[in-house]
């Protein structure tokens, strides 16, 4: 009989596996919760380290999901039965789909800056995220609220991520790389700007991400400066000063901005508590999935016959979350192989 | 011996060689010391410092160097209003380590 998989979350990690499990013969199910398939990157403009439109690798991964595959969008999974290896899932809809394995790639959900409230994230005209950059950029319309350019433009590092202010003790990973590639976008865009970074630590981890960093330094006069953003306030023509130390000088440093643009960090999504509960999976203490084993058993769960894949797990990249997806495959295959029912 | 004059200056250097046991004293007494990640929050956002030089960052790396001179000078600035402790990233118990630095450095 065909093995039948069911992929919960229609992010690049869910397309990509369920595309490659159904080119080798499984029945796939791939539900997911909002209207399209994409996840978070269907919301970028151009990709760090190339520049590549986030739409073309969408598009791509998407080309590779075959008709055989049930896509069911504006949906999850609300509970799970389990009849030894077999699983029936009820999904939101009341339906009932039977399943030989389960993969769950949840992705992340990015930090609600309202939360960092000194920060003015929804108080001030002109303080934005670095999605909401996205969207602009993508829009070609980079102004501030008065419809002006903006000729001084800050972006803000760790927001939301390694604070024990918000409970996000870790580093989110791709938000340093972000904020370089959009400092870089924003001097393409208006070359004469002041464009700064205040950060704690750059992580420049991926192959050409410490070009990418050298670049702004060299090609495009952008300045960092190493110290974490205390506060921001609003004067009276909607400017936004900030207050930091500029820790390597040693003194507090204060400067005017026309646009502040805070770097978001990822969080495991809230709806990771009622699935984890419906899948009895485990959390850690970043709410992120836990698997089985960080090393060898990355894809595998607590739970025979329930896999995971990409960003559900820890922050990543693009390249490490495809490459998780399909390494998933291959646990899934394996197991599937193993197992008679 | 002739005085020419000249003199072999203390060397400015950090040394980590020598015994750091003001800084273990206070890990002892507020264990989130040794945690600060040197953000500068702390400083920037200080009421004391707006008029006056004064860095708690700065202050607590230099304990954990054993950097030591002027240190209970410096501390005696702080007002203990707290406003570092609401924005620390680490959650570092600030005050604590200010009181702690009293009570050990002398
Ligand atoms: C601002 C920003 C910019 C980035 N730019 C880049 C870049 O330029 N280059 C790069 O390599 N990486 C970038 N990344 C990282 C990239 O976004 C991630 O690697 C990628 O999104 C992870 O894919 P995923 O499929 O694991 O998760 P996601 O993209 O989060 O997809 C998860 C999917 O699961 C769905 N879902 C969630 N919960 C449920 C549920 N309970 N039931 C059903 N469905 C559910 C979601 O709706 C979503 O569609 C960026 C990240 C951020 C925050
Ligand atoms: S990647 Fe950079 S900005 Fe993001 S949390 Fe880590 S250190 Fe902070
Ligand atoms: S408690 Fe002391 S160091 Fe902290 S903000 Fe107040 S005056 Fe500054
Ligand atoms: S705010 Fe906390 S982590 Fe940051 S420099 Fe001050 S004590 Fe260290």
């Amino acid at each position: 009989m065909i093995k039948r998989v069911a992929v919960i979350g229609g992010g690049i990690a869910g397309m990509e596996a369920a595309g490659l499990l159904a080119s080798r013969g499984y029945d796939v199910l791939l539900v997911e919760k909002e209207q399209d398939l994409g996840g978070n990157v269907a919301k970028w403009d151009r990709l760090f380290p190339s520049k590549t439109p986030a739409s073309d690798i969408v598009n791509k991964i998407k080309l590779g999901l075959s008709p055989s595959i049930k896509v069911l969008t504006n949906r999850t999974v609300t509970r799970m039965i389990r009849n030894n290896d077999n699983f029936a899932l009820l999904l939101s809809d009341e339906t009932l789909e039977k399943v030989d394995a389960i993969l769950v790639t949840t992705g992340f959900q990015v930090f609600d800056a309202l939360r960092k409230e000194e920060y003015g994230y929804g108080i001030y005209d002109n303080v934005i995220t670095s999605v909401d950059l996205e969207r602009m950029f993508a829009s070609k319309k980079v102004l501030c609220k008065n419809g002006k350019e903006p000729k001084c433009v800050a972006f803000i590092h760790c927001v939301g991520s390694r604070d024990e202010k918000v409970n996000n003790h870790y580093c989110s990973r791709v938000c340093c790389i972000t904020a370089v590639k959009q400092a870089i976008e924003m001097k393409e865009l208006y070359p004469t700007a002041d464009v700064y970074c205040f950060y704690m630590d750059l992580r420049m981890f991926g192959r050409y991400y410490e070009d990418f960093y050298h670049d702004a330094q060299a090609k495009y006069s952008v300045s960092f400066v190493r110290g974490r953003l205390s506060e921001a306030g609003e004067t009276h023509d909607n400017k936004i000063v900030l207050k930091a130390e500029d820790t390597l000088i040693g003194k507090p440093l204060k400067v005017t901005v026309d646009m502040l643009v805070l770097m978001t960090g990822m969080e495991s999504p809230d709806t990771t508590e009622n699935l984890s509960a419906c899948l009895e999976l485990e959390q850690g203490n970043d709410r992120f999935i836990t698997p089985a084993d960080p090393y060898i058993h990355n894809n595998c769960t607590h739970r025979r016959g329930i896999f995971v894949a990409g960003a559900c797990t820890a922050p990543k990249n693009i390249p490490e979350t495809l490459a998780d997806a399909r390494s998933a495959v291959v646990a899934i295959e394996d197991y599937l192989f193993t197992y008679t029912d | 011996m002739i005085n020419f004059g000249y003199n072999i200056n203390k060397s400015s250097r950090i040394d980590l060689d020598k015994d750091l046991n003001i800084a273990k004293k206070i890990v002892k007494i507020e264990p989130s010391f040794r945690t600060c990640i040197g953000c500068g929050c702390c400083t920037s956002t200080c009421s004391a410092n707006n008029f006056t030089v004064f860095n708690l960052r700065k202050i607590q790396l230099q304990i954990n160097r054993g950097e030591l001179q002027s240190i209970r000078k410096e501390v005696e600035k702080c007002m203990l209003c707290g406003k570092c402790q609401m924005i620390c990233p680490r959650g570092i118990n600030t005050r604590n380590i200010i009181l702690a630095i009293f009570k050990v450095i002398d």
